[in-house]
């Protein structure tokens, strides 16, 4: 395997103190090629931005971190910060939902630009300057407002500039944590269109990270989709939606809203598993609409299937005539 | 149905707010401006009914809703619950009109006080409006309300508190509350939006039996897959207006105004093989301040006509029946 972004078995602990831990990412897989678009989707306390930041090595102090982080053939999550630091921005660059929180609230967005392309040598002076010009109008900001402070931006005109600090030194991937979430859905549009022609352009690959399976059905090539800190599927989008092999992925589509579409929406009862406990059997078990035996008591691993895609249930080992 | 027997009739309402001038403008005593935040919205609302209002942040949708249960004044217009006006009602006279309108917020973890149980929460609204007969009345009023919000059995909740609850458990709690009264009138503002996806249908079920039961639901959202699936009728705002207005069928399969299009043109759909092919509008909306002369959503729109600059279009009948559009263009 030869993927530009490789993670392999990642687990990440939080300790809870009073000797609790909350285990909130219990093993992720996932490769990225050049240029290729992943959505990785689950509902609120799936594990998917602890493993991004996991991926980044932007957790915080609490978390103890375990598995690799291979970029380009290289392990660069072995030597801790010291290994991560020179790949952050500089070949994996982030950009968060909320688009304040990212920009500085006292500097100009075009000087913390020029500060961001400083810190890490790519440019400075002059040639940082018209840099800064080429990454705004990359991102459809007009050069001349670059000059204004982050909250003369609209929403959706912050998020472009969090774009274009976020591609300042050229990553070659893309981490983007539901960049839309907080945006109406014509701004939300805008800046879809944008992620989509950067990766188009710049042969950018885009780990997107997001609660919205529609957004990921149109904007990504493949999906992970995450339940309980574990990923319990992933896959091509379009087999995920019209062919699903775990239960989870085809309640979460039914759940969904679609504009055209006049079946019933069906919630799924119950609540996702506390992590903070270990876990017996299937973790999706007490909501599954298709349980049988094995699922309280045996883990199902995440095995291939045809097709280019793994799931993770007990079901894909029973002959389909049984099933 | 009599007009006299309709729930809701709102006509031609208008709400303003001032703009601060700050201390340099009050000296040099600039003119005061306002946001023309809703600027004349008409609609009705039946028994039984849910009709979504949808629209981009800054459309008014919000506001509108405010102000038909009389908590923001409106400036002109005129609202009608039941064929009375209560435009102009003071508080104590809008007091036992309270309990009959309620309204349910999107934020089910601000909405609810989290130093009360439950049962607290639920009872709260008839203590205040001193309904519901004796404390044993009352404890079944709150048990009946859980029910009918599928918190069962209703003892398995009533001494919880929220932080006890999952995030779907406290909008029905907030849902129980709004219900106790046993309102005519629900207002649910973007009721769903903070919950995750695996729980947004059910609540959403939830307030589509209770408009079976025959309560009248104004729902606020900006999720327009939402209101196709759960709405009666549509009516869509921009800046301050409502431009659409009809069967939620026929405006999301057969939208009448260049705005309703785009809008829809850009919602993604769940489906990968549904390619959107999205027709995106370019910047955003102006501020209700500069609203532009004509029709105001002619800077942005893709059709638009000399006409356009100078025309305020009014809803008139466009597409099938029931349905009207503000655009001079469309029919």
């Amino acid at each position: 395997m030869s993927s530009l972004l490789e993670l392999d078995d990642l687990h990440v602990w939080f300790d809870l103190g009073e000797g609790r831990e909350l285990h909130a990412v219990q093993g992720v897989s996932l490769s990225l090629d050049a240029g290729q678009r992943l959505g990785l989707v689950g509902e609120s306390g799936c594990g998917k931005t602890t493993t991004v930041l996991g991926l980044l090595g932007l957790l915080p102090p609490t978390a103890s971190v375990s598995g690799r982080v291979v970029f380009n053939g290289k392990d660069i999550l072995a030597g801790g910060e010291d290994s991560i630091r020179p790949h952050r921005w500089t070949d994996l660059a982030i950009v968060f939902q909320g688009a304040m929180n990212a920009l500085n609230p006292v500097q100009t967005v075009s000087a913390q630009i020029v500060e961001a392309l400083e810190v890490h040598g790519s440019a400075s002076g002059r040639a940082a300057r018209s840099r800064v010009g080429e990454l705004l109008e990359a991102v459809g900001i007009p050069r001349d407002r670059g000059n204004r402070y982050p909250h003369e931006f609209s929403g959706g005109m912050r998020q472009r500039a969090a774009i274009a600090m976020a591609l300042a030194c050229n990553p070659s991937v893309l981490v983007a944590d539901e960049p839309t979430t907080a945006l109406d859905v014509m701004v939300q549009a805008q800046i879809l269109e944008l992620l989509d022609a950067l990766c188009r352009d710049f042969g950018l690959a885009l780990l997107l990270v997001t609660h919205d399976l529609p957004v990921v059905a149109q904007l990504c090539d493949r999906a992970a989709v995450m339940y309980a800190g574990e990923i319990v599927e992933q896959g091509p989008v379009d087999a995920l939606f019209h062919d699903s092999r775990h239960p989870y992925t085809r309640l979460l589509f039914a759940a969904t809203p679609d504009l055209h579409s006049d079946g019933a929406l069906a919630a799924i009862p119950g609540a996702p598993p506390r992590l903070d406990r270990p876990l017996e059997g299937c973790p999706f078990h007490p909501r599954c609409d298709r349980v049988f035996s094995r699922c309280p008591h045996e883990h199902p691993a995440l095995k291939r299937l045809d097709g280019d895609r793994e799931a993770a249930c007990h079901l894909n080992d029973v002959p389909a005539e049984v099933a | 149905m009599s007009a006299n027997d309709r729930l809701l009739e709102v006509d031609e309402l208008v709400v303003h707010y001032p703009v601060g001038r700050g201390i340099v403008g009050t000296m040099a005593r600039r003119p005061r401006e306002t946001v023309r935040a809703v600027d004349g919205v008409s609609f009705t609302l039946e028994r039984g009914e849910l009709l979504a209002l949808v629209g981009e942040s800054g459309c008014g949708k919000t506001t509108t809703a405010q102000t038909v249960l009389r908590l923001l004044e409106p400036v002109a217009g005129r609202i009608s619950f039941h064929g009375d006006d209560i435009t102009s009602l003071g508080q104590r006279e809008l007091r036992p009109l309270r309990r009959r309108m309620q309204i349910v917020y999107q934020d089910p973890y601000e909405s609810l006080d989290p130093r009360l149980t439950v049962r607290k929460a639920v009872e709260e609204p008839l203590v205040i409006h001193r309904a519901g007969g004796s404390k044993a009345e009352r404890a079944e009023l709150v048990q009946d309300a859980l029910e009918r919000v599928e918190l069962s059995p209703p003892g398995l909740f009533l001494d919880r508190y929220p932080h006890e609850l999952s995030g779907g458990q406290r909008q029905r709690v907030a849902i129980a509350a709004a219900i106790v009264l046993g309102p005519e009138l629900l207002v649910a503002d973007e009721p769903v939006s903070m919950l995750d996806v695996s729980v947004r249908a059910g609540v959403l079920a939830l307030l589509d039996r209770l408009r079976r039961d025959g309560l009248g639901v104004l729902m606020i959202t900006h999720d327009l897959s939402t209101a196709a699936h759960f709405a009666d009728r549509i009516a869509v705002m921009y800046l301050g207006r409502i431009v659409e207005e009809g069967p939620a069928a026929s405006v999301v399969s057969d939208p009448q105004h260049p705005y309703t299009k785009a809008l829809l043109s850009v919602v993604p759909r769940r489906d990968p093989r549904e390619r959107t092919r999205p027709q995106i509008l370019r910047g955003e909306a102006p501020d209700a301040v500069r609203i532009p002369a004509g029709c105001r959503f002619h800077p942005r729109c893709p059709i638009a006509i000399d006409d356009c600059r100078r025309i305020d279009p009014a809803l008139e009948p466009a597409g099938g029946s029931d349905h009207m559009a503000a655009c001079i263009l469309a029919g």
